[in-house]
């Protein structure tokens, strides 16, 4: 066994951890880390599940290794509440009913959220666009694309108290 | 006597008919004189089979009571996703 | 039983019908929620499985000898691991041969042997050192080639049930299904215009995010553990437990929260194999399906090919409807639901004249197994593709075609009952009067509707509901949550008992905890479940009232339940403060000790589903691309208890359909194998294909439930093939009567029709 010891940040917290050569960096979130929000549903980056983000780069887990992670700061559904105060997003996720049966809802935060960092006010083309690489089978994405409108907006309103 | 009426397949072990009279106050009793009276039919019964009676759809309730008049569907067991 | 009780119209609900937040809500955003994948047992093995990379193979041996020498390797499996204890149960034997091949593998992706090793590396490696012999055999995957008379047979044993006389021959085809009524010849005699046609359609994939998983350990004793994700846990424990044979109590199956099902999760794949692995290996493994062997090795919903003729007088009645419906089941007998497609696909007119011929057919695919609706979808596409034709050559609105044809209270339907209250007139009248169906539509656009039904149906519950000292409400519930049904159940039980929706909280019980449980199928659970739910609160309530007729010295029979509180019936039964639940539930240790409410129940009336789609669609002329533009769903709920969960059932299934219709299919190579095993090229809907699916829930009560609720997971999948083919058909001027639409097809119907239509002019 020829462990890679890898150092990284994992939602602003160090983390050191060994892992295999060809062992993804999903693999490692779940198996090592205990870090399960992020899922499974096709390791080969077509459906989203696995989402998060590296130096603040939305990507999909499955297709990164985890020896590629040494340096670099990981985001996942686990540090997206600060506390006990849930983020705008998910918050509206449950308001909405944007979920059904809720697997695919970690991807698809990690993923809203890395677009409404760059963009806060998106039309619903852009939200749409923007979570395309992201599956979802049971709402049909109306409510998902709902709450993210509404997240954008409450978002916008406290950025703007914030500013004034 | 309850009108008990057969899908169309199920005809060859009816001789040839779709509806059949039967002396029986429940499913239950129902099942069991059909398979006696057609044994031919025992084999789908076992398979499992749902019925309507009335026109309401019961996938089991084998000690639904029947009317003398009841009218009563043999249906292929229900499912669903 | 129906509930003698049905809805009272006039009744206002303070819960049922408000759109309170999920209770599994901050577990789900947060990552926190356990699924099936996400549970891990101390020493557990990684356990994998060899498929079969033929399509149709006799195995004539399997060396497991290498695999098992390897260090780190605990278990090999193979067919000797599963004797047959079914007991001439065909449809358990035809599970068990499903999840491990025995004397042939029957299609790509058969599994064929396991291993349980240390690490996954250890495990894929032992797989690669089974040597199985196989003999290929000719293979067949299309429906309409399976039932040929040269087509290789798969089971020398399948002669063909329901036709007369018994045939001496053994083929493809299981079973022939026919349903109907009137004389068909006759009514066909009385009509002045008749469409016959003949469609196709391809298997699709229910296409859940989540695959398969389970975590089993088992002991050498026989007493086992399992935790899986599931439709339906009950059935879990029971055929595992009946394949493994061990006595059914001895295996404790827990449900995970469930990454979708559709249908696709009411049967065992890996289950079975966990445990038989655990068992040899004394150790818990985990098997995890990858996305590749999901599609391969489980699901998906009929291959189709059909036939429809439907005849009308010039003044628009039906005469004679027709249809032969084949549906390929995979290498098992009773698989398909082609007598679901046979049974459903008329079901939305009144008819006098109607024959519906169903046929169940084998082929070298995966075993079908429920989709959403099963069988209605690929049948409600054929027949009304068939009606939009025939309003066209009438000169009807398609809308007024289908009034004047619908199905209405006293219609004897197309599968023999008569119809008592349904909504189907309702919804198309809605559809017409909607302002969608009066939007201008722009250039290269089309519009199409079509209506469907779905059965719905009730089935086993049992519900315990427990009231701790503080007068809140815990409920257990044995269906699993797949879409928020946790929330509609607190809804229920909080509607009954007369208190805040925040005071109630249901968990899903493992099936040790609990009284059987049918699979979360049929739109059963807000229905049956729910109803249990109810009716344990009304067990409750009995007992909290007879708990204050014993504070109060009075008869039990002399106290109500009021908004929350136990009270003096009237002025004769004394005079005394009313006590809450929360007084009564402090005082209960020394009342008598705790208090439950039961039920349990296999629930009937569920009460048939109708439900009209009206779709635009805009097709690119020059490349065959098609774009949804505006898409509207209305049904009949009978009551909704939480509304924003069904818009949700009635947005998902309609995107389903918009998958089915469009782009998503089952491709075979020549050599029988699967192409496109992948999300990459099975393409389900991304949220840039689709616009904001519009929902109308109209609520016409059920008489079988206390509130009037009928299921409404299911409809919604089934108009939306048949709407979208007539939105492209308005858009094209072209019918397309093979699924999916996908923009290939679409482009060479296009370029079809102007060939033609040039040939015609010159």
């Amino acid at each position: 066994m020829s462990g890679i010891k890898v150092n990284t940040k994992i939602n602003g917290d160090p983390v050191e951890f060994m892992c295999e050569p060809d062992e993804t960096l999903l693999d490692v979130l779940r198996n090592r880390l205990n870090l399960t929000g992020a899922k499974e549903g096709c390791s080969t980056g077509d459906c989203g599940a696995c989402s998060v983000t590296v130096d603040g780069r939305l990507t999909c887990s499955c297709l990164v290794l985890g020896a590629e992670a040494e340096g670099h700061n990981i985001g996942t559904i686990e540090g997206m509440a600060h506390g006990e105060e849930l983020h705008p997003l998910q918050k509206k996720f449950i308001e909405h009913a944007a979920l059904q049966c809720g697997v695919c809802t970690p991807g698809f935060l990690i993923a809203a959220k890395s677009l409404l960092d760059k963009n806060p006010d998106p039309t619903e083309t852009e939200i749409r666009f923007g979570l395309a690489g992201n599956l979802c089978r049971c709402t049909g994405y109306d409510k998902i694309v709902r709450a993210v409108q509404d997240a954008a907006k409450d978002m916008r309103k406290s950025n703007s108290r914030k500013g004034a | 006597m309850a009108k008990v009426i057969v899908w169309g397949s199920l005809k060859p072990h009816t001789g040839g008919k779709t509806t059949v009279e039967i002396e029986a106050r429940n499913v239950q009793e129902l099942l069991a004189r059909l398979g006696e009276t057609y044994p031919g039919l025992q084999n789908q019964i076992k398979r499992g089979v749902s019925v309507s009676i009335d026109g309401l759809i019961y996938r089991e309730g084998w000690l639904e009571p029947l009317k003398p008049d009841s009218e009563v569907f043999l249906l292929p067991r229900m499912q669903g996703g | 039983m129906p509930l003698d009780n049905a809805p009272d119209s006039k009744r206002k609900y303070n819960v049922v019908g408000t759109r309170p937040l999920r209770p599994d809500g901050i577990d789900k955003v947060t990552g926190r929620a356990k699924f099936g994948a996400d549970a891990t047992a101390p020493g557990q093995l990684v356990g994998r499985i060899l498929r079969s990379p033929h399509a149709h193979a006799k195995i004539r041996s399997i060396d497991t000898s290498k695999a098992e020498k390897l260090a780190g390797v605990k278990a090999v499996i193979t067919r000797d691991d599963f004797p047959d204890h079914t007991d001439g149960d065909s449809g358990l034997y035809d599970t068990m041969y499903n999840i491990m091949a025995r004397e042939k593998a029957l299609y790509e992706g058969h599994a064929v042997a396991a291993v349980a090793a240390t690490t996954p590396a250890i495990a894929r490696q032992a797989l690669k050192l089974i040597k199985v012999d196989y003999e290929v055999l000719p293979h067949v995957t299309d429906v309409d080639d399976a039932m040929k008379s040269n087509a290789p047979v798969l089971n020398n044993k399948m002669f063909t049930d329901g036709v007369d006389p018994k045939p001496k021959k053994a083929s493809n085809v299981a079973r022939r299904f026919e349903f109907g009524h009137g004389d068909v010849e006759a009514g066909f005699k009385r009509a002045d215009i008749i469409v016959e046609r003949s469609f196709k359609t391809e298997a699709t994939h229910q296409g859940y995010i989540e695959p398969h998983a389970a975590l089993a350990s088992m002991s050498p004793d026989g007493s086992a553990e399992l935790w899986c994700c599931t439709q339906g846990h009950y059935m879990v424990r029971d055929v595992c437990a009946r394949i493994l044979g061990i006595d059914i109590s001895r295996l404790r199956v827990t449900q995970s929260e469930i990454g979708g099902g559709f249908g696709g999760k009411t049967t065992v794949f890996i289950e079975p194999v966990a445990l038989a692995l655990s068992r040899k290996a004394n150790r818990p493994v985990k098997v995890v399906m990858t996305r590749d062997e999901v599609f391969k090795a489980t699901g998906p919903t009929s291959a189709t090919s059909m036939d429809i003729k439907i005849g009308v007088t010039k003044d628009g009645l039906i005469t004679a409807a027709d249809g032969t419906f084949r549906y390929t089941g995979g290498p098992f007998a009773g698989c398909s639901p082609a007598e679901f497609g046979a049974m459903s696909a008329f079901a939305q007119f009144h008819l006098d004249n109607v024959r519906a011929i169903g046929y169940d057919v084998l082929c070298n695919r995966p075993k079908t197994i429920s989709y959403r609706a099963p069988g209605a979808p690929m049948a409600n596409f054929a027949v009304e593709s068939v009606i939009e034709e025939l309003a066209h050559k009438l000169g009807m609105a398609p809308i007024d075609f289908r009034i004047k044809n619908a199905a209405r209270e006293g219609t004897r339907s197309s599968y023999g009952p008569v119809y008592g209250q349904i909504g189907l007139g309702a919804t198309l009248e809605a559809a017409k009067n909607h302002p969608h169906f009066k939007a201008p539509l722009g250039p290269n656009q089309g519009r199409g509707m079509a209506a469907g039904f779905w059965f719905n149906f009730g089935g086993q519950s049992c519900v315990s509901l427990n009231i701790p000292i503080d007068g809140t409400i815990t409920v257990s519930v044995g269906s699993p949550d797949i879409g928020g049904s946790r929330a509609s159940m607190c809804m229920m039980v909080a509607e009954e008992l007369g208190i805040g929706y925040d005071q109630v909280r249901a968990i899903i019980a493992d099936t040790s905890s609990l009284g059987h449980n049918d699979v979360t199928d049929g739109s059963r659970t807000t229905f049956a479940t729910g109803m249990a739910c109810i009716l344990a609160a009304r067990d409750a309530i009995k007992k909290l009232c007879a708990r204050a007729a014993a504070t109060w010295g009075i008869p039990e029979d002399a106290v109500t339940w009021e908004k929350g509180y136990a009270k003096p019936a009237g002025a004769n039964a004394g005079n005394f403060q009313p006590l809450s639940l929360k007084e009564i539930a402090a005082a209960s240790p020394g009342t008598g000790g705790p208090i439950a409410g039961h039920h349990e129940y296999s629930a009937d009336g569920a009460g048939v589903s109708f439900a009209t789609h009206i779709c635009d669609i805009e097709i690119d002329q020059e490349t065959g691309a098609s774009k949804i533009v505006r898409y509207t769903v209305i049904q009949d709920a009978g009551k909704a208890v939480h509304p924003s969960y069904v818009e949700g059932q009635f947005q998902g299934g309609a995107v389903q359909g918009i998958g089915w219709a469009l782009n998503e299919e089952y491709i075979y190579g020549k050599d029988g194998r699967l192409q496109n095993a992948g999300f990459l090229d099975y393409r389900i809907p991304v949220c840039s294909d689709l616009p904001m699916i519009d929902t109308m829930i109209l609520e016409i009560p059920n008489p079988g439930h206390p509130y009037g609720v009928r299921g409404v997971g299911e409809t919604s999948i089934v108009p939306p093939l048949a709407a979208i083919a007539n939105a492209v058909a308005a858009a094209t001027g072209v019918r397309f009567t093979q699924l999916p639409m996908s923009p290939p097809r679409i482009l060479k119907g296009i370029e079809d029709a102007k060939a033609s239509g040039a040939k015609k002019a010159a």
